[in-house]
């Protein structure tokens, strides 16, 4: 193993993020109730996959400006991972949404038509269904120099496209998700002091986990390109 | 028209059932789930969740020792 310390920093503010997230108190909220504790991994997987996409972001500008293969594997580890963290943010949302706010056979919650439409729904899918087009766009060129520069140029409109998709259209039309009138979960006004102890170590830690499974990634391919990565 | 008529009493009974629970919930304490924490069950799943999270910790540390080894063969 390499550089093993921020792998146990990891592995410590996972274990904290499970044991303080499910035991510490929490606020009682009239619809949430313990379902607030969610925060600490549905929340997270989001921020977790918004670094990495900002870390694959940076090697893809990279490997523009210098041409390196190696920024291009990088690139595209860094994304791949992110976009499984996206989809884990995904379903765990669905499920949240549809025992406190969405669920379509609880007359007392918002009608079907309602969630079909939520515009953060929307948002997620659309990003994510743009970083599969990356993927889509990586497979379909067979030339290796070509493929790497023309998914470097892509990503970098992909990971503009994140911010209409799911940091502005969905602030500016009306939605059920929480947190609505700003940053959900970082404002100061949204989150108790006593949960901010948990959730701040939380990001950190699955976004190290999400490093940690991208790196290991990384090695492989440069170990399964080497022959001619240095020939 | 009796169509019209069909949604009107969905609508109203929604609005009416909607109305029943917010006057439950607007009265007194929001009801936690306290008991699960009093009775320890808690720390059952405390103790699951932690399982698996040390399985999957244990899965990576093997792969990253075995990428470590295929590294060094390689050099």
């Amino acid at each position: 193993m390499r550089k093993s310390w921020w792998k146990i920093v990891c592995v410590v503010l996972l274990v904290y993020a499970i044991v303080g997230g499910l035991l510490l108190p929490v606020p009682a909220l009239r619809q949430l109730q313990e379902t607030i504790r969610n925060l600490y991994y549905h929340v997270c997987m989001w921020f977790a996959m918004m670094i990495l996409f900002t870390t694959s972001v940076v090697y893809s500008i990279k490997h523009l400006r210098t041409l390196n293969y190696k920024y291009d594997i990088y690139a595209r580890e860094f994304a791949a991972v992110g976009l499984v963290l996206g989809l884990l943010g995904y379903s765990t949302g669905a499920i949240w949404a549809s025992y406190t706010w969405a669920d379509p056979n609880n007359p007392a919650y918002a009608s079907f038509g309602s969630i079909v439409r939520e515009p953060k729904l929307i948002g997620a899918a659309m990003a994510i269904l743009i970083y599969f087009a990356y993927f889509v766009l990586r497979s379909s060129i067979t030339d290796i120099d070509k493929r790497a520069r023309v998914s470097a140029v892509y990503n970098v409109f992909a990971y503009a496209m994140l911010f209409p998709s799911i940091w502005i259209v969905p602030r500016l039309l009306p939605s059920l998700h929480p947190g609505q009138e700003g940053n959900p979960a970082l404002n100061f006004n949204d989150i108790d002091a006593r949960m901010r102890m948990v959730f701040y170590p939380a990001i950190i830690g699955w976004t190290l986990i999400g490093v940690w499974i991208s790196i290991l990634k990384i090695r492989l391919t440069i170990l399964k390109e080497k022959s001619w990565l240095h020939a | 028209m009796h169509k019209i008529s069909k949604f009107l009493v969905l609508g109203l009974t929604a609005s009416l059932l909607f109305l029943q629970v917010f006057a439950q919930e607007q009265s007194g304490q929001v009801e936690m789930a306290d008991g699960m924490r009093q009775s320890g069950k808690i720390y059952v799943v405390i103790a699951v969740i932690l399982t698996i999270l040390a399985g999957l910790i244990f899965y990576l540390v093997r792969l990253d020792r075995k990428i470590t080894r295929l590294e060094k063969d390689n050099e």
